[in-house]
């Protein structure tokens, strides 16, 4: 850790408070994971970890190797757009698939399939009346 | 001074990184059902992928940074590979 | 120009993470665009969708809106994983009929959804335009149908459409 004690002091501490937002965010999340009953829920836990989790420790790494090259590194936006762009993606499969499984064995607490359907005619027959 | 802190907001970081990889783990065995185990083995990706960018920051160098991408990447490419899979039993049609 | 070019918003993109992959040198810029270029040209072969941004002054408005959104509800879910048991709290379904049609913008708005903790894109049909979301701290429908139409689906359709 030598090349650190060359960091002045303000950069050292943002380093460290982002550092540990963003983990202890992505702690939080996981803990979700754990602690929420149902799968639906429990698919909000890690977005905890991959919005501003992600988002602090980026930031922290891309103060500390800014400050210590003196010269703007900025190849950690690569990771927050990736990870921005795919994380929806994949958690919407992974829901979709879900509600399928879900449908398809007939399980409780989840939403028939036609209901999109029906409510909309329903608010169809409310305003003609 | 600065590199004491450094030192050990990285040690703190890792730590709680882990723990929060050990939770994603404990779902991912205890499940109940495929969906869950998916979920967190996203979760497991994310957790390495930060795991290895604040390995980066306590080695000071940037050679950490392509690894944590093509964790990344691995991460999205197999959670939404399996979410596929779940919804009609083929990885490719 | 559009011939040239034929996806300028994509080519930039490319070339900016070649550039910030590689390090800004004048070598890299002329490799990394003649490669943007490449690339662009072959996307054009394939006869994607092209999307129609109407209104590009909007977009940092709502960016930033998102961010915020992203912030708050980023701390209201934190508190509810530390409150646990104690705190009683309903999730579920919400159906909310959608005006937004432009492919594009939907997909734009399933990101925002979701990637927002605390409410997540479940389906959405896209016969009659009612999407399904999951929220995990539902206690007024209604709110939310409102929350969702005022605040992304008004400014996305002043965007795209």
């Amino acid at each position: 850790m030598t090349h650190a004690a060359d960091l002045p002091v303000w950069a050292a501490l943002l380093t460290g408070f982002f550092l540990i937002l963003g983990s202890t965010l992505t702690l939080l999340g996981s803990v979700g994971l754990l602690r929420f009953r149902s799968f639906y829920e429990r698919i909000h836990a890690p977005t905890l970890g991959t919005t501003w989790g992600t988002g602090g420790v980026l930031i922290a790494s891309m103060i500390f190797h800014s400050v210590l090259q003196s010269k703007p590194v900025l190849h950690e936006i690569l990771i927050a757009l990736f990870v921005t762009v795919t994380t929806p993606v994949s958690l919407m499969l992974l829901a979709r698939a879900a509600l399928y499984r879900d449908r398809s064995e007939g399980n409780d607490g989840v939403p028939p399939f036609e209901a999109a359907a029906e409510s909309r005619n329903e608010r169809r027959r409310s305003s003609n009346t | 001074m600065s590199g004491v802190i450094i030192a050990w907001s990285v040690t703190i970081a890792q730590l709680l990184l882990l723990a929060a990889m050990a939770c994603a783990l404990l779902r991912l065995v205890r499940g109940p059902r495929a969906q869950d185990r998916i979920l967190s083995s996203d979760a497991l990706y994310v957790g390495a992928m930060l795991l290895l960018l604040t390995f980066g920051i306590r080695a000071g160098s940037t050679v950490y940074f392509e690894a944590a991408l093509v964790v990344a990447l691995l991460g999205f490419v197999s959670t939404a590979a399996l979410a596929k899979f779940l919804m009609r039993g083929e990885v490719i049609e | 120009m559009s011939a040239l070019v034929p996806y300028p918003l994509l080519t930039a993109s490319l070339l900016m993470m070649w550039v910030l992959l590689n390090g800004l040198s004048v070598g890299q810029v002329v490799l990394g665009g003649i490669i943007a270029l490449a690339a662009s040209l072959a996307m054009a072969a394939l006869q994607p969708v092209k999307p129609r941004i109407r209104r590009w002054d909007m977009i940092p408005p709502l960016a930033l809106i998102v961010l915020a959104d992203i912030l708050r509800s980023n701390i209201a879910v934190a508190g509810i994983i530390l409150q646990g048991r104690r705190h009683a709290r309903t999730s579920g379904f919400v159906m909310i009929p959608l005006e937004l049609r432009d492919r594009t913008a939907l997909a734009v708005l399933a990101c925002i959804i979701t990637s927002t903790p605390g409410t997540a894109w479940v389906e959405y049909h896209a016969g009659n335009g009612m999407l399904r979301i999951h929220v995990l701290d539902l206690i007024d429908q209604q709110a939310w149908i409102e929350l969702i139409k005022r605040r992304y689906e008004r400014r996305l359709m002043e965007i795209f459409e």
